[in-house]
């Protein structure tokens, strides 16, 4: 069917549809209708609802309404194709707003204007025209900055769980994280899917204590909203994000909010639609579909902007191989793992050594970019605090007693590793040389001997003084 | 394109479009959807509901949309120019996507795999007269420094040659040759040739796979070695370094060439690999690693369906080459990505899932890809080899879950990755204990002739101490370590010391990151002859302080990292040091 044919045909309007099961309506007798394509469904009030078309056939359109179909009626439903994708206008302007998960402000300011609309389903990037990350964020928290290295245009998720304080640590980078010598512009997109209203607040009120509330646009979709609309949420933001970053210039953290309840409506649509369910009952593609949202974040070659990529998830249960933290730690470059036992323990941030990991750390830390030492301290820290725990299971079936002298320096080791080094204030801005002459600090509980991981020059530079 | 259309969009569902009114279509056959031009595979076929798998994001198709039939399968374009080139699963180069459209994959771009202005320099080696058949060699162009690429003869083809090219500049569709086959008819042969994907390219017959793939990554030369032709697994939870060991592979194994298939997986890892190959250098050929690479990117948020097309498409390219007599080693990553997506296409066309919802046929499909892997008698008579070490990406690290499981079925080596390993930062992860290689015995009459016998011996000596440990560790986790006797106490430090000083290996460092066959067989040496001297030692009354404290120790900890490979003399002089010291210390305890 030609283009201009379909535009035409566009206009026309469906009075009376068949059927409506949860957010999803099906009309039958249409004109050719084109794969996800934007419509408006009217309501007998007259009132807009925006949706898109999840299957076209000959006989039946299957469309997903954003706004839920609470108050639909078969025969005065009226539906609209538009002939063209969901697009969503974006520009500067945008930042120091609020708006729903579709992009409409809810902040009482005008509606946004733009030359520029584009797609929310965006465009894969050219794997040619990536810029390869390397540029040391400093978080001032240790343990990342330390361990897990934030890297400008990573995907780097917290992997949390309920009642844990990731939220306190997203505020808490978005505020401090910086590139030092560096002063391009610097913007935060917060998309949040179904959190509660007081974690929103709890967000906004953290960016306008620190004063940077008019560089952060807000895409809230939260717990009382249609769940259908989260689907689109992160798609909106980060459509934003990429222009932004890759039209404006400026480098965009982009925090997402919570992706386990993106997934659920991700899984609540499948249902609905009959598919064959994978892993505990979520589609084959949700691997798919994640990555269609990870995947946006990077750099581009010849662009002076970035995405960094913070998804916060609460692990259902903490269970790390649940679907949803498992599918993402494929497609994400590391991840930083909450461990409950520590919050118990009053460590913050209860950041789990072991299995946090950062993929870019490699090629942003060392001579240059931090300091020559880091690459081999971090990997030294590592090993000996694997082994801490060793000593700890051990401990606790033989009696700490009955340890070697060498399994007690270790037991030392990992009590100052976890006071002094992991643990911090929430308002605590610590430099990467304040962490790194910390994480030689702890190590003195250790002979020098043990320092395999280290190079003498090194131990004799930093160990020594 | 062609205008011949074979029907029209009846329903679509994602990725997959079901067609009607189907008039001459062809299984497997190549079509174009819509006036975007997007490029599927038809791959069921019914007159009022045949399957079309699109390539290509769907957005914006219609019902009544036309298909267009290409009249052929989804191929490859085989000839000069594939090397250092970057191509999406169903070979569309994109690096000259980008130049036309910009940062972002448009959709329906048609453009053609091969450089089709560029000009080859062809040395022909046929006659004009010469009898030939499918797979017997043309004549050669020199495509990079090490790659002399030669032209065959397509497979399946037959006949004499009438008249064969004078040496000279070709474009990859001038014909140098003029085939007259058995029926009188003639054929033009091209630079370049088509072959489906699906398709394995024939051979004449299977050689045994008894020269070893050296990889310069210790754990897997000395413990779980494997041959040229093999095919391998590589299975490990997120995080546990599957992409780092396959990139260490890639960057330092002696295969001739690399086709490095990003297959689901992020995109910054290719573009990694971008940045870094070109700037390694080959330390076989002083050349730079691109000049051996061919990539292929399907990366996570690419379509779906052209995911699993990718390994195809990376396999026929590793065959053509393995036609030509060249060891090309496949790096698949990673084939559970593969295996999701012929689930989900499989899930939108409606059949019957069989485990975890993947189609009963995803064994069938597994072992198909392996089996073209292979050391082969090419047709002309060459020696020839194809590799394929595949990841899998377990879900949750689970190694019971379908794709593991049926893939272990079909390969005959397993580099298991632990998680416990890779918290630790134990690089590269791959477990002693659940690995395991079926080439051991191929190849050691290799090793034999390379490093002399003992390699055999020592490899066994520490493998038994390493699965000793094992059981020794279950009894320390009950009792704690001093209440074990010296005797066994040893085994725990020397197995220690061998897993920090031997298994562990630096990827980021220089000297680390590779090690040559006798480097490796001599470190081996050290460390056995440690551990049976001091076991003799222990005996005599020496205590394990004694042994620990010995100042060749800490050389032996720090011998990866400080002998080059060029110059191994430091080893003997470590050995000799261990040997002389142990000879004072039982000395004192005679």
């Amino acid at each position: 069917m030609p283009e201009n044919n379909r535009q035409l045909l566009a206009g026309r309007e469906y009075i009376g549809v068949d059927k409506i099961d949860g957010p999803l309506i099906f009309v039958s007798k249409t004109h050719p209708v084109g794969y996800r394509e934007l419509i408006e469904c009217v309501d007998k009030q007259g009132n807009v609802r925006l949706g898109i078309v999840l299957e076209s056939s000959t006989n039946i359109v299957v469309v997903q309404v954003f706004e839920g179909t609470t108050g639909l009626t078969l025969p005065d439903t009226r539906i609209r194709f538009s002939g063209k994708p969901l697009t969503i206008p974006v520009s500067r302007e945008m930042l120091g707003r609020v708006f729903d998960g579709l992009g409409h402000p809810t902040d009482g300011g005008p509606i946004q204007r733009s030359d520029v609309e584009l797609d929310v389903n965006g465009v894969a990037i050219n794997p040619t025209s990536r810029q390869y990350p390397r540029d040391f964020i400093q978080t001032g928290i240790s343990v990342i900055d330390g361990m897990n290295t934030l890297i400008r245009g990573q995907k780097l998720p917290i992997f949390s769980g309920n009642g844990l304080p990731h939220n306190t640590l997203a505020a808490q980078i978005a505020r401090q994280a910086k590139i030092r010598g560096s002063d391009t512009e610097f913007a935060v997109v917060f998309a949040a899917m179904g959190v509660k209203h007081d974690v929103a607040r709890f967000f906004i009120q953290s960016f306008e204590d620190s004063g940077v509330l008019e560089n952060v646009a807000l895409f809230l979709s939260l717990a009382d909203d249609p769940s259908i609309e989260r689907l689109i949420t992160p798609r909106t933001a980060l459509t934003l994000a990429e222009h932004l970053a890759f039209a404006e210039d400026m480098h965009v953290l982009v925090i997402m909010t919570d992706m386990t309840n993106y997934c659920e409506s991700l899984r609540e649509i499948s249902t609905i639609r009959g598919e064959i369910p994978s892993r505990k009952g979520y589609p084959g593609y949700l691997y798919s579909d994640l990555a269609e949202l990870y995947e946006r974040s990077g750099m581009i070659k010849g662009r002076k902007g970035s995405i960094t990529l913070l998804p916060i998830l609460t692990m259902p249960n903490d269970d790390i191989s649940h679907p949803v933290p498992d599918l993402s730690g494929y497609i994400t470059e590391g991840q930083i793992v909450f461990e409950r036992e520590m919050d118990g323990r009053g460590i913050y941030p209860p950041i789990a050594g072991l299995p946090s990991l950062s993929r870019l750390m490699k090629d942003g830390i060392g001579e240059g970019m931090t300091r020559e030492d880091h690459p081999h301290l971090a990997s030294q820290l590592f090993a000996a605090y694997s082994y801490v725990k060793d000593v700890r299971n051990l401990a606790s079936v033989i009696g700490e007693e009955e340890l070697t002298p060498m399994d007690h320096s270790y037991l030392e080791f990992g009590r100052e590793f976890e006071q002094k080094f992991v643990s911090q204030r929430n308002d605590e801005d610590r430099s990467i040389e304040q962490t790194l002459d910390i994480g030689w600090e702890v190590l003195k509980a250790l002979p020098s001997e043990e320092l395999h991981r280290l190079t003498d020059e090194e131990i004799e530079k930093f160990y020594g003084k | 394109m062609n205008d011949r259309i074979i029907g029209r969009v009846k329903r679509v569902n994602g990725p997959v479009i079901e067609v009607m009114g189907i008039t001459d279509a062809e299984m497997f056959e190549l079509v174009r959807v819509g006036d975007a031009n997007l490029i599927g595979e038809l791959v069921k076929l019914e007159a009022e509901a045949a399957v079309v798998q699109v390539y290509e994001d769907t957005t914006g198709i219609a019902p009544l949309d036309p298909v267009y039939g290409a009249g052929m399968q989804l191929s490859v374009e085989l000839g000069p120019g594939m090397i250092g080139n970057i191509y999406d699963g169903i070979q569309r180069p994109l690096e000259a996507i980008r130049d036309i459209a910009g940062i972002y994959i448009r959709k329906g771009i048609d453009i053609p795999s091969l450089n089709k202005t560029k000009r080859w320099h062809f040395v022909p080696s046929a006659k004009p007269g010469d009898n030939v058949t499918g797979g017997m060699i043309l004549g050669a162009v020199q495509e990079t420094e090490n790659v002399l690429h030669k032209i065959l003869v397509p497979p399946g083809e037959k006949g004499m040659l009438e008249s064969v090219a004078p040496e000279g500049d070709y474009t990859v569709e001038d014909v140098i040759a003029v085939l007259k086959g058995d029926d009188s008819q003639t054929k033009d042969l091209l630079l370049m040739h088509r072959w489906p994907i699906r398709l394995q390219r024939p051979t004449r017959k299977r050689l045994p796979p008894d020269i070893p793939l050296i990889t310069g990554q210790r754990v897997i030369d000395t413990l779980f070695p494997i041959a040229k032709g093999s095919t391998v697994s590589i299975p490990g939870g997120f995080g546990t370094g599957k992409t780092m060991t396959q990139q260490a592979v890639a960057k330092w194994c002696d295969a001739d060439l690399i086709v490095y298939i990003g297959c689901g997986e992020r995109g910054n890892e290719i573009t990694e690999v971008l940045a870094e190959f070109p700037e390694l250098i080959d330390p076989r050929t002083g050349r730079s690693l691109m000049e051996r690479t061919i990539l292929i990117a399907n990366t996570s948020n690419m379509p779906v369906s052209a995911r699993e097309a990718s390994i195809y498409t990376g396999i026929t390219m590793a065959e053509y080459f393995r036609d030509q007599g060249y060891h090309v080693a496949v790096m698949a990553d990673s084939t559970s990505r593969w295996a999701e997506a012929l689930r989900e296409l499989s899930g939108r066309m409606e059949e019957m899932p069989a485990e975890e919802g993947f189609p009963a046929y995803l064994p069938t499909r597994i072992a198909e890809f392996y089996e073209r892997a292979g050391s082969m008698e090419t047709l002309s008579g060459n020696a020839g080899s194809v590799t394929i070490i595949g990841a899998v990406s377990p879900p949750g690290g689970d190694f019971s879950e379908p794709v593991t499981q049926h893939t272990k079925r079909f390969i005959r080596c397993f580099w298991a990755l632990d998680r416990n390993l890779a918290n630790a930062r134990h690089y590269p992860a791959i477990s002693w204990l659940d690995s395991y290689s079926e080439y051991l015995d191929d190849i050691s009459m290799w090793w034999d002739q390379q490093t002399g016998p003992q390699w055999r011996s020592d490899r066994t000596e520490i493998m038994e101490l390493l699965h000793k440990e094992v059981r020794l560790q279950q009894v320390v986790k009950l009792v704690g370590p001093d209440a074990l006797p010296d005797t066994q106490r040893f085994i725990l430090e020397v197995c220690t010391l061998f897993k920090n000083a031997f298994l562990q290996q630096n990827a980021y460092d220089k000297i680390d990151m590779f090690s040559t066959v006798q480097k490796q067989a001599k470190m081996l040496h050290i460390i056995v002859t440690y551990w049976q001297r001091g076991a003799e030692a222990i005996k005599r009354g020496v205590t394990l302080v004694k042994l620990r404290k010995m100042k060749v120790y800490q050389d032996i900890i720090k011998m990866k990292f400080t002998v080059a490979n060029d110059d191994l003399s430091e080893l003997d002089k470590i050995q000799g040091r261990l040997e002389r010291a142990m000879d004072q210390m039982e000395a004192l305890h005679a």
